[in-house]
C-alpha cells in the first residue's frame, strides 16, 4: 500500500503520474471523485497517458487518441490493454494498492 | 483429396469467384497470381479516389490479412505468362510452374490507348504526363502528377473518360474533355440524350466538351505541352488521360493455345471451350458471344462458377442484363438495356425539358421493360433498374415510371426474395443487408459501411435503406455521430447551441449533465463543447480545464515523444534583433533540441519539457503564437509597399493589425491568414482561410475558404474593399459567422463551398439577415476577453498544471539537431 500524495493534487476530470517503486502510473480523478490508476505509459508508441483527457468511463491517449476503459485496462480501439491498479481516497489522500 | 485451384488474375471478378467459392465450404487448396502488387480492392471506386472523395483505405475489398485467414496462398506483383493446359500446370516470368486440378481466368481488360503519335516515348512507355485509368497505380500516379499541374486533357467522352474528366477538377483548374464521336456516351445514350448531357457537363461542371475530336498528336519534347487535333486545332495542356476504351486481356490465353475469339470463349458453366478444368470469368471471358465491361454480370459469372465447381450440378450462367450510372456528383446519368427501340412494335416513352437539362426516355416490350436512359434526373433509377433486370410487369400508369406520382412501382422489401441483389456495384443481396442488421446493426450507414451495399455509384441507396427499415421493423435508427456537433451529445450545432443558451450551459461538465441522456460524459466531445462554450459566453464561460485537450492546458503542442514546442508570437512574421536574440538566449539556457523555422513564418522551439515551460516563458517575455490551439494561428505576409518594387498596399502593416486584432481567437478549426502587398501573392493569401490581396488604386481583395494543406483550394472572392479597416472589420465579421457556423473542426475550406460564397457574401458584406452589427459586436466581445495565455506561468490555473507526465522508461527518442 502506497500513499501517493493529496487527493487535491489532481484536479477534477484530470490526471498526474506517480512514480511507484520504478513504475511509472497514471492517477485520474474522475468527476464523480472517484479515483482511477493505469500505467502511465501508452501502450501504442509510448504517449503519456496522463497527460490525455477522459470521461467517467476512459482515456484517451494525446498522441493518437487510441482509448482504454480505465476500469478493465481494455483498448476501445484495437490497442494492446493496460494495466490497471486498485486506488482509493482515504482522508484526504490518495491510496495505491490492495 | 483437397483439390489445386489456381486464379490467375486477382482483381474482382477472380477474388470474388473465390469468395462465392468459400462461401460454398469448396475443398481447394487456393493459389492466386496477381500483377499488380496489392490485395483485391474494389476498381470502380478509383473514380471516387481521383475525385478525392474516397479514400484508398475505403476502396480495399479483401486485404492481404483475408487471404492468409482463409488459406490462400497470393502472389501479388507476379505475372503469369503461359498455361501448358496438358501438363496442368501455369508458369511466372521467372519460369517457375504452378500445378493446379482447376484453373480459373480471370485476366480483366486493360486500356486501350488508340494510336496517336507521340503518345508513347520509345522504351519508356507513356510519354510524361500521358496517363491511363485502370489501375490503383495509374489513379496514384495522376493524382501526384496533376497536382503540380494545371490544364488536362481527357480522351474520351465514355463513362471512364466523364469520371476521369471529374475527377481531375479536384487536381486542376481547367479540364478539357475530347469525344471522337458525335456525342457523349454514344454506346449508352442516343443522340438527344448525349446533347443533354454535354450540356451539363459544360455548364455545371465547366469542363469543356469537343466531341467529333479527332487527338492525331500529343505535343511536348520532355514533357506534354498540348494534343493537335484532326483539324489542327492545339489545346494546350499539361496531363492527358486516355479513356478511350478497354480490351481484354487474352493474349497470354490465346498463346497458350485456348480459344481465343474477342475474349475468353467459355460455356454457361464459365468452362473455356475444349478444357474441363480451366475456366474464365470476368471482363476477360466471352459468352455467347458477349463481352462485359461492368461489375454486376461478374457477381453473376462467380456465382455459377463457385456452384459449378463445388459440385453443384445443372447451374448455368445465361448471360446478364446491364445496366449503368455516372458516379459523377450533380450529374445524373442512368441507363439500361436498349438505347433506341428496335421495331416498330416497341412501345418509346419520352419525356424532355431541356431547360432543365432533364431527358428520359423508356423503351417497353410486350408489357416489359427492355431499354430505359434517365439524364438529368435518377429519381427513378432505382425502381427502373429492377425493372428492367428482373422483368417485372409494369403499371398501366406510364407516367409512375418515370415520375413520383404516388403510384409507387417500388416493390416492398418483404416481397422481394433473400437472394436478389440489391447492390448491383458491390453484389450485395437483400439477404445480406437483412444478416448484418439482424447482427445488430441498425442504421443505415452502418449496413453500408459493412457490406459495401450503396457505395458504388449510389443508385440503390434509397433502395438499401427501405430495406434496413423493413428489416428493422419499420424503422432505421438514425446514424448517431453524423449530424451531431460532437459525438457524445446527440444534437446538430444549431440545436445544441439553443439547448445552451436555454439552459444557461456555461461549463462542459452541465452540458453532458443536462443534455446527454443518463448524463455520460464524453472524453472526446469535451474539446469541441469547450471550443464552442467558449466562443457562446466570452468570459461567463466556465472554464473547466479537464473539457480542455493538453494542448489547450499547457498552451504548448505535445511532441511524438511528450515534449512540447514553443512558438511565441511573431506578428506578421516580422521580427526585430532583439527579439531574435532573446529567443537564441533561451534556446541556448534551456537546451533546445531544435530550434525550427516554421512554415507560418515564425520560430520554433521543439522539444520542451513541460516542467520548463513556464520558465521559458518567462525569460522569453513574448506573447504565445498560439499554434496549438484550433484557433487563429498566423498571418502570414509579404514586404509590401514599404520595400518591394510591386508593392502597392503595405500587406505588413495590415497583417500585424490583423494578428494583433484577432489574436487568440478559437474557434471549430484553425483559421490562418495572409496579405499579399500585390497579385504576385507572395504571402500565399489565395490559399488562406482568410486571404487578403493588394491591388491597384488602393483596394485590397479578400478571398476566404482557401487550403494548401492536407487539401488544396483556391479561396474564393469574397470583396473587395478601399481600406485597410473595411479588411479588419470583414475578416472579424467573417470570422465570426465561420465560429458561429462551422461544424467542429470543419476548417473554413469546407465550411465556405457548403455554404457557398455568394451566400457569405450576402451575410457578411451586404448585411442581407441583418446581423452584421451582431457578428461585429460578438468578435469584439471575444478580442476583449483575450488574455496571453502564457501568463499562467506565474499563477497556475490547477495545481500540477506543469509538472511532468513523461515516464521513466524510455520514450522514443527525437533526434537532437545541432
Ligand atoms: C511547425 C509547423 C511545421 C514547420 O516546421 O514549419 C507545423 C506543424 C504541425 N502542423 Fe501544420 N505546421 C506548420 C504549418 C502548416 C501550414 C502552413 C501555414 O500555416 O502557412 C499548413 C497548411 C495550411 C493549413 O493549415 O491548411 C499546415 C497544415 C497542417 C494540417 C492540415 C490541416 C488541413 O486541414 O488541411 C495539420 C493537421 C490538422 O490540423 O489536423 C497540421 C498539424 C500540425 C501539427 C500541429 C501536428 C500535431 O498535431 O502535432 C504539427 C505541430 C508541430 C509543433 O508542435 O509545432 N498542419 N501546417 C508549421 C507551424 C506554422 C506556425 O508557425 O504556426
Ligand atoms: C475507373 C473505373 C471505374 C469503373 N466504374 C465502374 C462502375 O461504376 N460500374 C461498373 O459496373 N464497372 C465499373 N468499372 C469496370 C469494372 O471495374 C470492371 O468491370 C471490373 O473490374 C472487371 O473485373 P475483372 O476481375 O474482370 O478485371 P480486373 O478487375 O481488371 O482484374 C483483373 C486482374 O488480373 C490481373 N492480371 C491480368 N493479367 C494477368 C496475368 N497474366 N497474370 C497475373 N495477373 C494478371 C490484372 O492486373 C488485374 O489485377 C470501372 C472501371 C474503372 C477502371
Ligand atoms: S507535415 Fe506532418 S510531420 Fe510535418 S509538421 Fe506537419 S503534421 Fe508534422
Ligand atoms: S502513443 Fe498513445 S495512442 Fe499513440
Amino acid at each position: 500500500m502506497n500513499v501517493l500524495g493529496p487527493v487535491d493534487d489532481i484536479p477534477l476530470g484530470e490526471g498526474r503520474s506517480y512514480t511507484v517503486d520504478g513504475e511509472m502510473i497514471a492517477v485520474f480523478r474522475l468527476r464523480d471523485g472517484s479515483l482511477r490508476a493505469v500505467s502511465a505509459v501508452c501502450p501504442h508508441l509510448g504517449g503519456p497517458l496522463a497527460d490525455g483527457q477522459i470521461d467517467n468511463r476512459v482515456v484517451v491517449c494525446p498522441l493518437h487518441l487510441n482509448a482504454w476503459d480505465l476500469t478493465t485496462g481494455c483498448s476501445k480501439s484495437g490497442q494492446p490493454p493496460i494495466s490497471v491498479y486498485p486506488v482509493r481516497e482515504d482522508h484526504g489522500r490518495i491510496l495505491l494498492g490492495e | 483429396m483437397t483439390q489445386k485451384l489456381v486464379v490467375i488474375g486477382n482483381g474482382m471478378a477472380g477474388a470474388r469467384t473465390v469468395e462465392e467459392i468459400l462461401a460454398r465450404n469448396g475443398d481447394y487448396a487456393v493459389t492466386m497470381f496477381g500483377d499488380e502488387p496489392y490485395g483485391n480492392y474494389n476498381r470502380i471506386m478509383l473514380s471516387n479516389l481521383l475525385a478525392g472523395v474516397e479514400t484508398e483505405d475505403g476502396i480495399f475489398l479483401n486485404d492481404l490479412a483475408w487471404y492468409r485467414e482463409n488459406g490462400i496462398t497470393l502472389n501479388t506483383g507476379t505475372r503469369i505468362e503461359r498455361i501448358d493446359a496438358s501438363a496442368r500446370t501455369v508458369y511466372d516470368a521467372e519460369g517457375n510452374g504452378t500445378r493446379y486440378d482447376k484453373l480459373i481466368i480471370a485476366t480483366g481488360s486493360h486500356a486501350w490507348v488508340p494510336p496517336i503519335k507521340g503518345i508513347h516515348r520509345p522504351g519508356r512507355g507513356y510519354h510524361q504526363g500521358v496517363f491511363a485509368f485502370r489501375t490503383l497505380d495509374d489513379t496514384r500516379g495522376m493524382i501526384r502528377y496533376a497536382r503540380d499541374h494545371e490544364r488536362a486533357v481527357v480522351i474520351g467522352g465514355g463513362l471512364l473518360g466523364l469520371e476521369a474528366a471529374r475527377g481531375l477538377q479536384s487536381h486542376v483548374s481547367h479540364v478539357t474533355l475530347l469525344h471522337a464521336m458525335g456525342h457523349l456516351m454514344n454506346t449508352q445514350l442516343d443522340e438527344r440524350a448525349g446533347e443533354m448531357l454535354k450540356g451539363s457537363v459544360e455548364n455545371k461542371l465547366g469542363i469543356d466538351v469537343i466531341v467529333n475530336a479527332m487527338t492525331s498528336e500529343i505535343l511536348g519534347k520532355d514533357r506534354v505541352t498540348g494534343v493537335k487535333l484532326g483539324d489542327g486545332t492545339v489545346i494546350e495542356c499539361d496531363v492527358v488521360v486516355v479513356a478511350a476504351g478497354i480490351r481484354p486481356n487474352t493474349a497470354m490465353a490465346a498463346d497458350s493455345g485456348l480459344s481465343v475469339e474477342r475474349g475468353i470463349v467459355v460455356d454457361d458453366q464459365m468452362r473455356v471451350a475444349g478444357h474441363e478444368d480451366v475456366y474464365a470469368v470476368g471482363e476477360c471471358a466471352q459468352h455467347r458471344g458477349d463481352l462485359y465491361g461492368l461489375v454486376a454480370p461478374l457477381w453473376d459469372q462467380a456465382k455459377v462458377l463457385a456452384d459449378h465447381i463445388t459440385g453443384t450440378t445443372g447451374v448455368a450462367y445465361e448471360g446478364s442484363r446491364v445496366s449503368t450510372k455516372l458516379k459523377v456528383a450533380g450529374i445524373d446519368v442512368a441507363s439500361m438495356g436498349l438505347r433506341e427501340p428496335e421495331t416498330d412494335e416497341d412501345e418509346v416513352i419520352v419525356y424532355n425539358e431541356p431547360r432543365k437539362g432533364i431527358y428520359k426516355q423508356l423503351i417497353i416490350r410486350d408489357n416489359v421493360l427492355v431499354g430505359a436512359t434517365l439524364v438529368g434526373d435518377n429519381r427513378k433509377a432505382a425502381a427502373l433498374i429492377q425493372a428492367f433486370d428482373r422483368g417485372l410487369p409494369l403499371p398501366d400508369e406510364r407516367a409512375e415510371l418515370i415520375f413520383d406520382i404516388g403510384g409507387a412501382v417500388e416493390e416492398s422489401p418483404a416481397d422481394m426474395p433473400d437472394d436478389v441483389q440489391v447492390c448491383n456495384c458491390n453484389g450485395v443481396s437483400k439477404g445480406a443487408i437483412c444478416g448484418v442488421v439482424t447482427g445488430g446493426c441498425k442504421t443505415v450507414s452502418g449496413v453500408m459501411d459493412a457490406t459495401r451495399a450503396g457505395k458504388g455509384c449510389g443508385t440503390c441507396k434509397p433502395l438499401v435503406q427501405r430495406i434496413v427499415e423493413w428489416a428493422n421493423g419499420g424503422e432505421a435508427e438514425e446514424d448517431p455521430a453524423a449530424s451531431w456537433y460532437v459525438p457524445g451529445v446527440p444534437m446538430p450545432k444549431p440545436e445544441l447551441m439553443i439547448a445552451i443558451r436555454k439552459y444557461r450551459l456555461t461549463s462542459v461538465s452541465s452540458v453532458f449533465e443536462k443534455l446527454v441522456p443518463g448524463g455520460t460524459h464524453d472524453a472526446k466531445s469535451k474539446m469541441g463543447l469547450a471550443s464552442l462554450l467558449k466562443m457562446m459566453w466570452a468570459d461567463e464561460y466556465v472554464d473547466e480545464r479537464d473539457a480542455r485537450f493538453i494542448n489547450d492546458r499547457v498552451h504548448a503542442n505535445i511532441q511524438r515523444d511528450g515534449t512540447f514546442s514553443v512558438v511565441p508570437q511573431m506578428k506578421g512574421g516580422v521580427t526585430t534583433p532583439g527579439q531574435l536574440r532573446k529567443i537564441a538566449e533561451v534556446a541556448e539556457k534551456y537546451d533546445v533540441p531544435m530550434v525550427k523555422l516554421t512554415g507560418g513564418q515564425r520560430i520554433d522551439l521543439l522539444g520542451v519539457p513541460k516542467e520548463k515551460l513556464p520558465a521559458m516563458w518567462a525569460d522569453l517575455d513574448m506573447p504565445s503564437g498560439y499554434a496549438y490551439a484550433k484557433s487563429f494561428r498566423t498571418v502570414k505576409t509579404c514586404v509590401g509597399s514599404d520595400f518591394c518594387r510591386f508593392g502597392v498596399g503595405d500587406s505588413t502593416a495590415l497583417g500585424i493589425a490583423l494578428e494583433e486584432r484577432y489574436q487568440g481567437l478559437e474557434g471549430p478549426g484553425k483559421m490562418k491568414l495572409a496579405v499579399s502587398g500585390c497579385p504576385r501573392n507572395c504571402a500565399e493569401s489565395y490559399v488562406k482561410d482568410v486571404g487578403v490581396v493588394a491591388i491597384d488604386g488602393g483596394k485590397w481583395e479578400i478571398y476566404v475558404g482557401g487550403a494548401a494543406g492536407a487539401h488544396i483550394r483556391k479561396g474564393d472572392l469574397l470583396t473587395t474593399v478601399s481600406s485597410a479597416d473595411e479588411v479588419i472589420t470583414l475578416t472579424g465579421r467573417f470570422l465570426q459567422y465561420y465560429r458561429e457556423n462551422a461544424n467542429w473542426l470543419e476548417r473554413t475550406y469546407s465550411f465556405v463551398p457548403r455554404i457557398g460564397v455568394d451566400r457569405i457574401r450576402e451575410i457578411v458584406v451586404d448585411d442581407a439577415d441583418g446581423i452584421a452589427l451582431a457578428l461585429d459586436a460578438a468578435v469584439q466581445q471575444a478580442v476583449q476577453a483575450y488574455r496571453d495565455p502564457w501568463k499562467e506561468r506565474s499563477d497556475p490555473a490547477t495545481p500540477g498544471q506543469f509538472r511532468t507526465s513523461l515516464p521513466l522508461t524510455v520514450l522514443p527518442q527525437v533526434p537532437v539537431r545541432g
